[in-house]
């Protein structure tokens, strides 16, 4: 008897908890919202660019409020991932913060620009220098040049501080700033942008380079080639320490891919969200 | 028979079933672990000699060279090290609480190293980054706090609750009879420890020296913030380098998986992997022959 109740008792649980989950499940996309003019559907899957996905969440949010009838999921992984995931049929839309590797080059993938993506050099406060020359910056972060007082500064070991060999913004760098040449290996590696940030603030004689968004006042922004940083430096074309935070999709994007990408990409959504994330609008950049 | 009883066997004869069934988890995962991470990561040999993986220090991912000497030589290197300096501190630490501290302090002291197994490992990680680098950068006076030095600091202070609980509980169980014969022939307190006990508890204190390095071995976060990750071969202490489980957790998060980068990280993780199961087999095979001459 006594078993048959506590039976009975788990039994009724199940289904209790059972209907929740259900119900829950159910009334999640019941809120109706007005149409917009063109009635889109369907799933979109992007992976990618953990850079990137703060942005794209808000996109998706406000997407959300004009299509409700399409259901997008968003994750990271990183920009090779990205690549590598929408060129295998995995996901529709790959974000990257780097240029399509190489291997990937015939797979037909098709690259719509998101957003302009900033570096700015970084040093310790204690470091006197207020700007270096494109030529010195390869220097130093190849590792022929090792003492501060070579670039004009006092006499002080000069520690490089960045990103791990699989991080887009190391591959941007030596993409754009470095041209081909090798960074040396004597740098110490930290594993986010944050993290580089705190460890060039506590190392005296440290350079490194962080997303702009990142710069604070812990740390001292240099200027490149005698530009200093801003928005208008890199749309004016002034400040070439930039990248592309690219959507990659097989062949032209079509259907609900097609409406989200244009919608994260029209100057409205841009012109409101980009500037707020450290990127720069990709409607005002250059080309 | 009784309803009751009926009742009595029938749960008996279930929670027979549940923990078979727990056990064969268990058992499932630990395999399918290991099959999984040899899957991928002996992949790394399908376009990496195991020459140039074990025994060249070049890793440069981007122009295929995948060289994991260097991670292999860091993480020996801070096993090494931490236990030199753990290793003791640890054992004489633990031959206090168990033969010296007077009761009232035991009662303390046991809780506490028990309490200090339990700070997580960011913790020791957060500390070092920010009190223990800049510390060892102005006292020895070198550039950077970064390195093999630091990170051997902070493992040899983690793994003294592994050596200390484990070593206390072996000179525990040391029998009271061996001391006190010991002191009744006239020995001193301290000829009594260092002639009779220790060798008594030798086989608990090496097994406690063991899973120390093994538990050195095997950590990430702490490690990962103070050593640098830099993939080179180490020529300084005070000079940024890299372990085995310190280049995965910075790798991981941007190497595709299934590329030879993602394999070679699977196959550090195997080395790894490999290590602590070796070390855990010295450690049943010291137990099982500790049993025999006893």
């Amino acid at each position: 008897m006594y078993n048959l109740f506590k039976k009975s008792t788990v039994l009724a649980l199940a289904i209790a908890l059972g209907a929740g989950v259900m119900a829950g499940c159910g009334g999640e996309k019941k809120a109706e919202k007005p149409a917009a003019d063109v009635k889109v559907e369907g799933k979109v899957a992007a992976s990618g660019s953990t850079a990137l996905l703060p942005l794209l969440k808000v996109g998706q949010e406000e997407f959300y409020k004009q299509h409700d009838k399409v259901t997008i999921n968003l994750s990271g992984g990183g920009s090779f991932t990205g690549q590598k995931q929408v060129a295998s049929g995995a996901v529709d839309i790959g974000n990257s913060d780097v240029a399509l590797s190489d291997d990937l080059k015939d797979q037909g993938l098709v690259e719509t620009k998101l957003v302009g993506i900033p570096f700015v050099f970084i040093t310790n406060k204690d470091v006197t220098v207020d700007n270096l020359s494109a030529q010195q910056y390869v220097d130093i972060l190849t590792g022929k040049i090792t003492n501060w007082k070579e670039v004009g500064g006092a006499d002080q070991k000069i520690t490089l501080i960045h990103r791990a060999k699989s991080s887009g913004s190391r591959a941007t760098i030596a993409d754009v700033v470095l041209k081909g040449a090798q960074f040396t290996d004597n740098a110490v590696i930290q594993d986010s942008n944050g993290a580089v940030r705190s460890a060039i603030g506590t190392t005296p004689g440290a350079i490194g380079y962080v997303d702009a968004a990142y710069v604070d006042e812990s740390v001292k922004a240099l200027s490149y080639d005698g530009v200093k940083f801003s928005i208008d430096a890199v749309t004016g074309g002034k400040y070439p320490v930039y990248t592309f935070g690219r959507m990659f999709t097989k062949g032209e994007p079509k259907g609900a891919v097609k409406a989200f990408i244009d919608y994260v990409t029209s100057s409205a959504f841009q012109e409101a969200n980009a500037e707020k994330q450290g990127f720069v609008p990709v409607t005002k950049m250059a080309k | 028979m009784k309803q009751h009883d009926i009742n009595r066997l029938r749960t008996d004869k279930w929670a027979k079933y549940v923990l078979l069934a727990c056990a064969a988890f268990l058992t499932i995962i630990i395999l399918a672990l290991i099959v999984f991470m040899g899957q991928q990561g002996l992949q790394t040999f399908l376009d990496v000699s195991p020459l140039e993986f074990f025994f060249s220090a070049d890793w440069n991912p981007d122009n295929g060279k995948f060289g994991a000497f260097s991670f292999i030589a860091g993480s020996i290197l801070v096993t090494v090290f931490s236990i030199l300096v753990g290793g003791p501190i640890g054992i004489l630490g633990a031959i206090f609480i168990a033969k010296l501290a007077p009761k009232w302090m035991r009662n303390i002291l046991q809780p506490a190293v028990n309490l200090y197994m339990a700070i997580p490992s960011v913790v020791y990680g957060y500390i070092g980054l920010t009190v223990v680098v800049p510390a060892v950068r102005d006292f020895f006076d070198v550039p950077i706090g970064f390195g093999v030095f630091t990170a051997s600091l902070i493992l040899s202070i983690m793994i003294l609750p592994t050596v200390i609980s484990i070593s206390n509980d072996a000179l525990l169980s040391v029998p009271k009879m061996l001391e006190e014969g010991s002191v009744a022939l006239g020995a001193t307190y301290w000829q009594t420890i260092w002639n009779i006990v220790l060798p008594a508890a030798r086989p608990g204190i090496v097994t406690a020296v063991i899973l120390g390095m093994a538990r050195a071995i095997g950590e990430t976060m702490a490690v990962q913030m103070v050593i640098g990750n830099s993939p080179r071969l180490v020529d300084s202490l005070f000079a940024p380098t890299s372990t085995l489980p310190s280049e995965i957790v910075v790798e991981m998060g941007n190497t595709p998986f299934g590329s030879t980068w993602g394999n070679s990280l699977f196959m550090m993780a195997l080395v790894l992997l490999l290590i602590s199961l070796l070390m855990i087999f010295v450690v049943r095979k010291i137990s099982s022959n500790a049993e025999v001459r006893a």
